[in-house]
């Protein structure tokens, strides 16, 4: 079964961009990094999508890279959105503000 | 003919100079090795006297015009254009490096025993070197740039040993004052030299291509070069107006003033002159105005020191007017005999000021004359050796200054300079005068015995160590015999140091009974101004008071015109004022205000910026979007978009 590539190229798009709205919109800092993970996959397709079209398996192999990276990253991630949670009792990224410079002038 | 003896000559005092320098500042306990300064002080002056004369003699086998190069190295080479470090010894630098060497050594023997208890001895002979060393350097000089270095080495030495006595604060201000009239006179010679540079149009600066380029040269130009040349002069020989700081500079100890007199830096000047007289001879008029600047110094140092009452200023005044006459000739363009004044007056001034030293020493560093008086039976080699060197510059016949003087006014007689001839002589009266009333109150007068000044108690006096003794013998042979060197043709001589020394004289003949008029009126105003001396200060039998000025021009004179007050008034105070203005002003509001303000400006810039660093981690997020949006789009249409 043959699909048309521009489907592939669309549903990427779309996973891309709802992963930046995610990023941009949310607070919870746990739905930002679900957002990332959208973002991630997103490239994954294009990058197998890619591979397919042309007679080159180099993309197919990084997408599977990245997957394995991912769930690596992913297991980091969630100990420190731990830790951040342990410091200040919640996940809203707006609370952690120390380093900024612009709200003390 | 080339050797390397000259470069060697200049290189031992500053080697001397360095080494004490060394030992006095980083060998531990250095400072008291009096043995080791003394070996090192006075045998680095006396191999370079040694050294010269074996240079001079070899310079007497060759013909006249010859001389002995001694080029060490290329400094600066510009295409064809070479500025060589070389020394050169010809027969007017010789006359110059024997005079330097031999009565420098002479003082460095003498200041041995005169600093033998100052804890500062081993940096007093490490200047004194460098004294030597910058002087010898100045005089050797191959070329005009060589010879400024010795020019304002001479002055920073100068600076260093007025100052000498450095805890004192008036000892400094003196130090600083001859320093900065010296930088304005340094000025005015480095402009000269500047100018000679853009003149020159052959390859080469020393004084040798110099000379032969001038015959094209603009003598418009040439007389501003001249004058330029001698505003330096001005302020190393200490002439109308930059001589200020000659009796200031009386601050350092004996043995300096000795030496800045008679050795080394004030009769820089003179041999500049001299150096340059094929210039001077292309523009008489520079000349004449030289002779005019001398002739009034002389006549203006020779008033003031009428009125001293410290012994080392007269003789620095003294030293003033002699000056004037060796200017007289040299711009009248008898160079030799302004030369062989030099010479002459070196002997007899050492000689004067080291008998004031040993005065000064024995009194335990008492300076007016009138409070010292009487000292002729306890101080008998002083008082004799002193008196020999009174006469000589007195102009007394048979003593050096009695010929070298003579031949100076003769000739500005002979060449119808009648005015100047009649400053001189005005000035060979004071001389006689002032020098012997120096002579009659502190050696022959009976002594001031006021109770409070311990000059009086002959049981104070301190003994003088042989090394402040002998020399003073050796310079009085000196001053008696120098004078037959130069004996003129009207006594049976030959006026050999003058036709020795090769210079480009002017020459005007005196038929031999004016010569021997001229010579008897001159004896005849000496013997007067003695007489009034005499008069004066031996005649009274009571005891010498210190003389009070009632009429206002004696304390005017006395005060030496209140010139000091002049510039303070004119220069220094506007300078100063002027100096206050910008401090006030133009550096706080214009300066630092701008700068202020540009920080200002960053710091602003800076904080506006910060605020973009706001800690919210979505609007991070966005302008990072947005960036790398703008940065695809950029990639998409200015570059992937020609493919």
């Amino acid at each position: 079964m043959t699909v048309n590539p521009d489907a592939y190229f669309a549903v990427a798009t779309l996973l891309f961009s709802l992963g930046i709205l995610g990023v941009i919109s949310r607070r919870n800092l746990l739905v930002i990094y679900l957002s990332i993970e959208l973002m991630l996959n997103a490239v994954n397709l294009i990058l197998a999508t890619f591979s397919r079209l042309r007679p080159d398996e180099g993309g197919t192999m990084i997408a599977l890279f990245m997957i394995g990276v991912i769930a690596a990253e992913a297991a980091l991630f969630l100990a420190v959105i731990v830790q951040i949670y342990r410091k200040k009792q919640t996940l809203d990224s707006d609370a952690f503000t120390e380093l900024a410079q612009g709200k003390r002038l | 003919m080339s050797s390397s003896l000259p470069s060697l000559i200049v290189l031992l005092p500053f080697l001397g100079a360095g080494v004490m320098g060394f030992v006095y500042l980083f060998v531990p306990g250095g400072r008291d090795l009096r043995r080791f300064y003394v070996a090192v002080g006075v045998g680095a002056p006396l191999l370079a006297a040694l050294l010269g004369l074996i240079v001079v003699g070899e310079l007497l086998t060759l013909p006249d015009s010859a001389s002995i190069t001694s080029p060490l190295y290329t400094w600066v080479s510009i295409g064809s254009f070479d500025i060589d470090v070389a020394f050169v010894v010809d027969r007017l630098s010789a006359v110059m490096l024997l005079v330097v060497t031999l009565v420098g050594s002479l003082i460095h023997i003498y200041a041995v025993g005169y600093m033998w208890d100052d804890e500062g001895f081993g940096k007093f002979f490490a200047y004194f070197n460098f004294f030597l060393g910058a002087m010898l350097l100045l005089v050797l000089a191959d070329n005009p740039i060589l010879l400024f270095i010795g020019w304002e080495l001479v002055g920073l030495a100068s600076y260093l040993l007025i100052g000498f006595y450095h805890r004192d604060t008036a000892n400094i201000t003196a130090a600083n004052k001859a320093f900065v009239l010296n930088r304005v006179g340094d000025f005015g010679f480095v402009s000269g030299l500047g100018l000679l540079f853009v003149l020159q149009k052959q390859p080469g600066f020393d004084f040798a291509s110099i000379f032969a380029g001038l015959g094209g040269a603009d003598t418009a130009m040439l007389s501003l070069v001249g004058l330029l040349l001698f505003v330096g002069a001005m302020g190393k020989s200490a002439q109308i107006p930059l001589y200020v700081w000659l009796p200031d500079a009386m601050a350092g100890p004996t043995p300096v003033s000795a030496l800045i007199h008679a050795a080394t830096m004030v009769t820089a000047g003179v041999y500049m002159v001299a150096r340059f007289a094929p210039l001077y001879n292309r523009i008489p008029d520079v000349g004449l105005f030289i002779a005019g600047i001398g002739a009034a110094s002389a006549l203006l140092a020779a008033l003031f020191a009428s009125w001293q009452n410290d012994i080392k200023k007269i003789l620095a005044y003294s030293t003033m007017s002699q000056l004037g006459y060796m200017f007289i000739a040299v711009g009248l363009g008898e160079y030799s005999n302004g030369i062989f004044h030099l010479a002459a007056h070196a002997f007899f001034k050492a000689l004067l000021f080291m008998g004031a030293g040993a005065v000064i020493v024995a009194l335990h560093h008492e300076q007016d004359i009138f409070k010292i008086g009487g000292l002729g039976r306890r101080l008998p080699a002083v008082r004799r050796t002193m008196l020999v060197a009174t006469l000589a510059i007195t102009g007394i016949p048979i003593f050096a200054g009695f010929f070298s003087k003579d031949a100076i006014l003769a000739y500005a007689f002979a060449s119808g300079h009648t005015t100047l001839w009649a400053m001189g002589v005005a000035v060979a009266f004071l001389t006689a005068y002032y020098m012997f009333r120096l002579y009659f109150v502190v050696f022959v007068a009976p002594g001031h015995r006021s109770p409070s000044s311990h000059a009086s108690q002959s049981s104070s006096m301190a003994p003088l160590p042989r090394s402040m003794i002998w020399p003073l013998f050796l310079l009085a042979a000196g001053s008696i015999f120098l004078g037959f060197w130069n004996l003129p043709e009207a006594y049976g001589g030959g006026d050999w140091f003058s036709h020795g020394l090769h210079l480009a004289d002017h020459t005007a003949h005196l038929r031999s009974a004016e010569e021997y008029m001229l010579d008897g009126l001159n004896v005849l105003v000496a013997l007067l101004g003695i007489a009034v001396a005499y008069r004066k200060f031996v005649r009274p039998a009571h005891p010498l008071r210190p003389p009070v000025h009632r009429l206002a021009w004696q304390r005017a004179l006395a005060n030496t015109l209140y010139i000091d007050t002049v510039y303070d008034r004119l220069i220094v105070r506007p300078l100063r004022g002027l100096s206050d203005g910008i401090d006030r002003c133009i550096d706080p509001k214009i300066i630092d205000g701008s700068l202020r303000g540009l920080v200002a400006l960053y710091r602003g810039i800076a904080l506006q910026s910060a605020r973009l660093q706001n800690g919210n981690l979505r609007w991070y997020a966005l302008t990072f979007l947005l960036g790398v949006s703008g940065l695809s789009l950029y990639l998409l249409i200015a570059i992937g978009g020609a493919s």
